[in-house]
């Protein structure tokens, strides 16, 4: 029997990125909030400080920072045919466990999606006619715009200290960024890093071919930094140990170093670590959450009550909760019916590795997003016409790690160990740059999320399944974006080069990248959309999906300035709309 | 000292007519009380359990062994609320406790007899507002013979002037309410002051520093190299306040005097204070940097690889974030005690509401030898600008081993 708690006005479900910004905004706002995160309090100083923090090992193949499997997995399937099977080892993404979430071991890539990425349907059938998007395509636009975001990509941007160069100043073009990119009201908070070689190289030659690079956009400090909470964070050492790592310099934006500190000080905020939340609870007329349950390391049980429960952990577990807890209609492949588990998106991702032979790169000095990219083949920024695809992705050179265990950029055909493995190691690990591409995943009748027949969770709950793979769309579009790159290598004037085709289908195993997106999708109809523009559900309007659950499908770029736009966009509607009259913030 | 203590005879006459008078418990008397008991930190010492502030039974650790701190909340039975008003005045004036035993100094009256009457008896009223918390106060563990009362009475005779503050005309009113608070209620001498064998107040080298509880509270005379005579009034209000300048962070000890007291002082006070200690020459040394010691090419080193991430090639570190080293007092200090004791634990600065971010160093303890901390150390002491004696091994070891007794209680 659940130990019923004292209620409060908000409950937290996870505490990364979204929940941290949540806490901050509405203790601020005066309501008494409480976070559930079911891993353990991790700080900078004594979690991932300087003396241990660049342990390979430890953090990267022993995922000290990540989900275990062990303890939370899901099931994987390539297409309903198939029975699904437990995954016993983390692969294709990492989600993390405890404070910050994936906050903590992300890189720090913090793009915005291009206007066009959120009317996908309307804009696509507008200009290539509604035969150019497939039946079983069912993307959707997301409701929201991105005039409407903008002020909120902006106030993440500044929150986190963000380096880079505009391209688009208030509708002006701005020489040296991203020209592609919406309008911007203001410049970046922070200058772009300091340029590393391979990018340098990469840039030149995109511009040489026609092409606009500019310096990615990171999260990684190009210089001290004070955010507006008043929250300080200290110049990146390009020490190369972003992803999969926590910073110990205090130089990635996380929740620890942007957001916390001033949160945890606030009296009307409350963090339990190492509880579990296992259930949404909801009253008798199903239209309202009363709170949530949640289970602590003892294996008791808490129901705690709350007026607002926001789902901010990560979008498989938050799909998992919504699932389990019988809300929403859980969506069926074979009806196109439902919407919980629906338009599950990701990423699909190549590359080509470029073997210069004669520049030293110094790999090893990095920082999670010091990388130079290109646009001109992301999103709707060239012309489809005739290629079988709608969307794209960009190209970039990152100089984000050469850490010893994980970079050995050698040419195709070289063994794995031995003499010449450790040669063509000792040719290369200097000299090779490697040119990414990032390509958007259009949502797919035959990708879905929903609850597994057979596999349980040690709780005896059944595991998520996840139900993926590419179809033609990002086949011919990954194709493409790493033909581009190969040009642009070339042009590189290289010894060699080894273009990585993303081929066949999805493989859970070797990682790709944590950008796993949809299930909870965004929209203007109930019928195809979990929650409105708000992040709110249409059923239960006390309940809120924050993150990259709500995406409807999956833009050319990393998630997480528009995760954090998104956020802060609900939140202004909640603390000027919803607070006052708590009900639907928008109205059918 | 005899015409003291003839004061003090006129002073005892006149009690009782002082007791007649009734209590001041105007609000605005409670909130001054409030204010002169936080710049005295009183919750500091007299806190055993956050939960239940100013119910004493905090252990204070001595030369001469370990004092618990008593009970001030009103409890009648275990607190002060028994007392009256002018037996807390005599308590806080000349060290007397009710029942006319004489109270250890590790109590600050030295510095507390410089209140005057009504700020004391502003402070009693404001005690009296807390809830009263039964916890009766424990005997103190001291080392014979000191745990003989009555030899109180010689250290008394030998260190103790009782007396209130009396204003330097010379001076200006900032310069003496800074002195007030200074020698007063902030007692900042307890920490920043040598004391000798007895524990005594060195007065000569008043402010230039002093070791206590295994750390070394740095000089705070207007000494540049040694002291804090490179910041500006306005650096010290900012540490003050803040807990951080672009100096330097508090941490230790000074970390909950920023968070309990100064970072809650007004604005004016610590104008005061800041103003009073600029004018504190102190005795600076000249003192050369070390030269062709191969310990400082061991120590550059070590530098590069474990300390410049943060503190930079050029020592100049981050501002607010991580302390810079160039002109460090910590590492030119004549004791580098904390220093080493900073490198060997780690330190975390105290949040304060306007600097919530905390810098934080990790411990090296664990991964630099006893004489690679040493080379580090003097390394970094003689550099930049910074001028100090070598570290030696042995330095290091004494405060390993006394930091190893710590953790093992």
């Amino acid at each position: 029997m659940a130990k019923k708690l004292p209620a409060v006005d908000v409950v937290l479900v996870g505490f990364g990125w979204t929940g941290a910004m949540i806490g901050e905004e509405l203790t601020a706002a005066g309501l008494r909030t409480v976070a559930l995160e079911r891993g353990g309090w991790r700080d900078t100083s004594t979690d991932f400080a300087v003396t241990f923090a660049q342990d390979e090992l430890r953090y990267m193949w022993r995922g000290h920072l990540f989900q275990e499997p062990a303890h939370q997995t899901l099931s994987f399937r390539n297409d309903s045919n198939q029975t699904a099977l437990p995954l016993r080892h983390l692969g294709s993404f990492l989600p993390a466990s405890g404070v910050g979430g994936a906050g903590v071991h992300w890189n720090g890539q913090t793009w915005r999606f291009l206007p066009t990425d959120f009317v996908m349907r309307s804009h696509n059938e507008q200009r290539y006619g509604a035969a150019a998007l497939p039946q079983d395509m069912t993307v959707q636009d997301w409701g929201v715009t991105y005039d409407e975001l903008e002020p909120f990509y902006d106030k993440f941007e500044y929150l986190c200290g963000i380096a880079g160069k505009a391209g688009n100043l208030k509708g002006v073009k701005q020489d040296g960024g991203n020209p592609f990119e919406g309008p911007r009201a203001r410049d970046f908070p922070n200058p772009p890093l300091e340029m590393a070689y391979g990018p340098t190289l990469f840039g030149q030659a995109a511009r040489d071919t026609g092409h606009a690079p500019f310096p990615c956009p990171a999260a990684n400090m190009s210089r001290a930094y004070t955010n507006p909470l008043g929250v300080m964070l200290a110049p990146c050492t390009y020490c190369g140990f972003c992803e999969k790592f926590g910073c110990g310099n205090n130089s990635k934006s996380s929740p620890q170093t942007t957001i916390l500190p001033v949160l945890m000080r606030r009296d009307n905020f409350e963090l339990r670590t190492e509880s579990e939340v296992v259930r949404i609870n909801m009253d008798s007329t199903g239209k309202r959450a009363t709170g949530v349950t949640y289970v602590d390391t003892q294996g008791n049980e808490y129901e705690q009550p709350a007026e607002m429960v926001f789902l901010c952990a990560y979008i498989l577990h938050n799909v998992h909760l919504l699932l389990l807890s019988g809300i929403g209609t859980p969506y069926d492949p074979r009806t196109g019916q439902g919407v919980v588990g629906r338009n599950y998106a990701y990423q699909v991702v190549s590359s080509v590795d470029v073997f210069l032979g004669d520049k030293i790169l110094n790999p090893f000095v990095g920082a999670g997003a010091l990388g130079v990219g290109i646009d001109d083949y992301n999103g709707d920024n060239f012309d489809h016409t005739g290629l079988g695809f709608i969307g794209g992705g960009y190209l970039a050179c990152w100089n984000t790690n050469g850490r010893p265990i994980e970079y050995h950029p050698v040419p195709k055909g070289t063994p794995k160990w031995g003499s010449k493995f450790k040669k063509a190691m000792a040719e290369n690990y200097l000299t090779t740059a490697t040119i990414s591409t990032h390509g958007a995943v259009m949502a797919n009748r035959g990708n879905f999320l929903d609850l597994d027949p057979t596999y349980r969770d040690a709780r005896g709950r059944p595991l998520l399944r996840m139900t993926f793979d590419f179809h033609d769309n990002e086949h011919r579009m990954s194709d493409y974006l790493t033909d581009r790159a190969v040009d642009i290598a070339k042009a590189m004037k290289p010894r060699s080069i080894n273009a990585k085709k993303r081929t066949g289908h999805y493989s859970v195993v070797p990682y790709q990248t944590t950008h796993n997106t949809g299930g909870a999708a965004m929209g203007s109809d109930p019928k195809t959309s979990f929650v409105n523009k708000y992040g709110q559900s249409w059923d239960v309007p006390n309940l809120f999906v924050m993150g990259s659950a709500v995406f409807p499908q999956n833009a050319g770029y990393n998630p997480t300035g528009t995760i954090g736009a998104l956020t802060y966009f609900a939140l202004d509607a909640i603390k000027k709309q919803y607070l006052k009259s708590p009900g639907p913030l928008v109205q059918l | 000292m005899k015409a003291l203590y003839s004061l003090f005879i006129v002073f005892l006459a006149l009690t009782p007519w002082l007791r007649a008078q009734a209590a001041d418990t105007s609000a605005s008397r409670v909130a001054r009380g409030r204010a002169l008991a936080t710049a005295g930190d009183c919750v500091a010492c007299h806190t055993a359990d956050k939960g239940k502030p100013f119910a004493g039974g905090r252990p204070i650790e001595t030369p001469f062994g370990v004092i618990y701190s008593p009970n001030i909340t009103p409890d009648r039975d275990t607190g002060i609320g028994g007392w009256s008003d002018e037996q807390f005045y005599r308590a806080m004036h000349e060290g007397v406790g009710p029942s006319g035993r004489h109270l250890y100094p590790a109590f600050p009256y030295p510095y507390f007899t410089k209140a005057t009457h009504d700020d004391v008896s502003a402070i009693r009223a404001y005690l009296d507002t807390l809830e009263p918390v039964k916890n009766a106060r424990k005997e103190p563990k001291l080392t014979w013979p000191l745990n003989w009362r009555y030899l109180l009475h010689g250290w008394n005779w030998l260190y103790f002037d009782e007396g209130t503050f009396k204003a330097n005309a010379q001076k200006s009113p900032e310069w003496n309410r800074g002195a007030y608070l200074v020698q007063g209620l902030g007692h900042c001498g307890a920490c920043h002051t040598q004391r000798n064998f007895v524990g005594g107040e060195k007065t000569s080298q008043a402010l230039e520093g002093g070791l206590l509880q295994g750390w070394f509270a740095p000089n705070l005379t207007n000494d540049k190299r040694a002291g804090i005579g490179a910041w500006s009034t306005d650096d010290i209000v900012d540490y003050l306040k803040t807990g951080r300048n672009s100096h330097s962070g508090a941490t230790g000890l000074m970390a909950e005097v920023v968070t309990d007291s100064t970072s809650k002082l007004a604005p004016s006070d610590l104008h005061a204070i800041a103003t009073y200690l600029k004018d504190q020459p102190g005795h600076p040394q000249d003192v050369s940097p070390l030269q062709g010691s191969p310990t400082l090419a061991a120590g550059r080193a070590i530098y590069r690889d474990s300390c410049s991430a943060c503190h930079q090639y050029d020592g100049k570190g981050v501002p607010q974030l991580f302390s810079p080293l160039v002109g460090s007092a910590l590492l030119q200090s004549r004791d580098h005690t904390t220093a080493i004791r900073v490198v060997l634990e780690g330190a975390r600065t105290a949040p304060t509401d306007a600097r919530p971010t905390t810098s934080a160093m990790p411990a090296y303890g664990w991964k630099l030898s006893d004489a690679e901390v040493a080379a580090v150390l003097t390394y970094a002491g003689n550099s930049w600008g910074n001028a100090t004696p070598e570290v030696t091994a042995g330095d290091v070891k004494t405060v390993r081993d006394r930091l190893q007794v710590e953790h093992d209680h």
